[in-house]
């Protein structure tokens, strides 16, 4: 009796001691273990998984799509921003002499990078080469067209705010007649892109609930179907953390898929876009073509369809895995 | 000369002392100690009512009485499935009535339990049916193989550890659910009816595991209501009656009594 129980403590402490480094590593193992097989019980019912990650693609496909779109049209009308100029229309009949005056005396200014001045017969010869009106021109007594002044603002004035002050000053310039910002549009373009960004995130915070609630139903469901088992392993000694494991790895891969899924979706709608735009851009002599989701939407994507995924298998396994207890 | 030779008697005298603090601190504390405990479940229904009894470490234990007499009720207060409503159930040292939620996995692991129903997980092999608790506890692959298959070898199944549990007979998978017990090697066995679905034959061979367990120093209490099992061993017997223990002795004693 002494004999064996003296034994026993020495295998205790050979245990003890040989834990520490093996168990760490061991804990490693059993992750990567769960993380697979997790996966493969998934893999065993392709239907369910492939439609549970199928919701969960598509709800993650509808804003991020949304998203990229938008994107696109935004570097349309930076590309123009840039570009951002003013156009001074002169009175009529203003001497030559005067308007190199005023050329110069602009070209003073803060703010102003450069002018540009284009005379009544420059503007005419211009208008008549680009709109085919050559014709009707021609009919015309005299040059209807005023001389312009087109002022290129320095990057740091090319802000909206700043292009406005300077939009004031210049009308109030005795020999302009009409001050006109070119880009105008531009900038209601860049509101409108503003409110569908926003709208983007409305839309993406309510499917992301969506997504919480589908993962979090299925889940559950895997976790009543799992009762037996789960009493079992507590019975044995398991710690909540451990039966919450493979759960947490199942929303894991849910998430994880669900967002490759609609990474697919949306490169296949950009894919389908893409000739029709190119078209349209071509109708409008431009070079810009559809750009397909960039890195940082893909990790964004991959990040978020993750965080969903783990984020709805930890609320289910809360709340069903406290009401399991063996009775 | 002298000098040392009552130092040497010295030594001896401590080590007397020494030994002696040593046993009276293994009945001090027992493996299992129930002191006046009571249970009662929601509803009012009084399943234990003023237990007392203590089962000492390496000590073997039958525990009897009628069906509703008690006995899971006991077994549950031991794994802390339920709580004592009065008196102190004290595990190993640890007063469970006190004990915190998140340490009960931790006194679970110190106590290997086997069921009538064998509670095996039959979506996975024998292997990993048996392996399961040492996952639980963190040990290492190499060590996990090395221990699922002394456990098997000595439950007699090895060589059947690729088989899932279905495929084996009742007797088998009971085996497969005492290997899963006790491959932690915890120091305290319980069982619940392990014969109750097992032929006479079968019931022996599975109370002679327990006997050897017991031989190694493992404290074991079996829960069962089978007297034929009882009566060919001799081992101490507490029997329950209506919730309370009515006869606490060598199952020899019984006899005689009649």
């Amino acid at each position: 009796m002494k004999r064996t129980s003296v034994k026993n403590t020495d295998t205790e402490n050979r245990q003890r001691s040989r834990k520490p480094r093996g168990q760490v590593n061991a804990y490693f193992t059993h992750h990567l273990w769960v993380l697979v097989s997790s996966l493969g019980v998934l893999w065993r019912t392709p239907l369910a998984t492939l439609m549970t990650a199928a919701v969960i693609g598509i709800a993650l496909a509808l804003p991020a799509g949304l998203h990229v779109l938008l994107q696109n049209v935004q570097q349309l009308s930076t590309g123009w921003e840039g570009t951002a100029q003013m156009s001074l229309f002169l009175k009529p009949d203003v001497p030559e002499k005067r308007i190199q005056a005023l050329v110069d005396k602009l070209r003073g200014w803060d703010g102003v990078a450069g002018v540009r001045y284009i005379s009544r017969e420059q503007a005419l010869a211009e208008f008549r080469e680009l709109s085919g009106f050559g014709d009707a021109l021609d009919s015309l007594d005299e040059n209807p067209l005023p001389a312009v002044l087109v002022l290129q603002p320095t990057t740091g004035a090319a802000e909206p705010a700043q292009m406005e002050l300077l939009l004031g000053k210049v009308q109030k310039l005795e020999l302009v007649d009409l001050a006109q910002l070119d880009m105008e549009w531009v900038r209601r373009l860049s509101g409108i892109i503003e409110v569908g960004k926003r709208g983007v995130l409305l839309l993406g915070g309510l499917l992301a609930l969506a997504i919480l609630l589908v993962v979090g139903n299925t889940i559950r469901l895997t976790i009543l179907s799992r009762r037996q088992e789960i009493i079992v392993t507590k019975l044995i000694g398991a710690t909540n953390a451990f039966i919450r494991r493979p759960f947490l790895y199942t929303g894991f891969w849910y998430g994880l898929m669900g967002a490759v899924l609609a990474w697919l979706l949306v490169a296949a709608l950009l894919g389908l876009l893409s000739d029709p735009v190119n078209r349209l851009s071509f109708l409008y002599n431009s070079e810009f073509s559809l750009g397909g989701p960039g890195l940082e939407t893909v990790f964004i994507l991959l990040g978020s369809g993750i965080t969903l995924g783990l984020l709805g298998s930890w609320l289910a396994v809360g709340k069903h895995l406290q009401a399991i207890e063996p009775s | 000369m002298r000098c040392s030779a009552i130092l040497a008697a010295t030594e001896i005298c401590i080590m007397h002392i020494f030994l002696f603090v040593l046993h009276i601190g293994s009945s001090l504390f027992p493996m299992i100690k129930f002191d006046n405990v009571n249970k009662r479940y929601p509803g009012g229904h009084e399943a234990l009512s003023g237990v007392s009894f203590h089962l000492k470490p390496g000590e073997m234990a039958f525990l009897t009485g009628h069906s509703g007499a008690g006995k899971s009720s006991l077994l549950k207060l031991i794994a802390c499935i339920e709580r004592a409503s009065r008196g102190n159930v004290i595990i190993d040292g640890q007063n469970l009535t006190r004990l915190k939620s998140r340490h009960i996995p931790a006194l679970r692991r110190k106590i290997g339990v086997v069921f009538q129903d064998h509670n095996l997980l039959y979506d996975r092999t024998v292997f990993d049916n048996v392996a399961l608790p040492l996952i639980i506890a963190g040990y290492h692959q190499s060590e996990v193989g090395r221990r699922v298959r002394a456990a098997l070898d000595k439950v007699g199944l090895l060589g059947k550890e690729r088989l899932m549990p279905v495929t084996l007979s009742g007797g088998e998978q009971q085996r497969v659910g005492i290997a899963r017990a006790v491959v932690n090697r915890p120091p305290l066995l319980l069982a619940d009816e392990p014969t109750g679905n097992l032929d006479p034959e079968l019931s022996r061979e599975i109370m002679g595991l327990f006997e050897q367990f017991n031989q190694v120093g493992v404290s074991v209490l079996i829960a069962t209501h089978d007297h034929d099992l009882i009566s060919r061993l001799d081992y101490r017997l507490l029997t329950l009656r209506q919730g309370k223990l009515e006869r606490d002795g060598q199952t020899a004693e019984l006899q005689m009594h009649g």
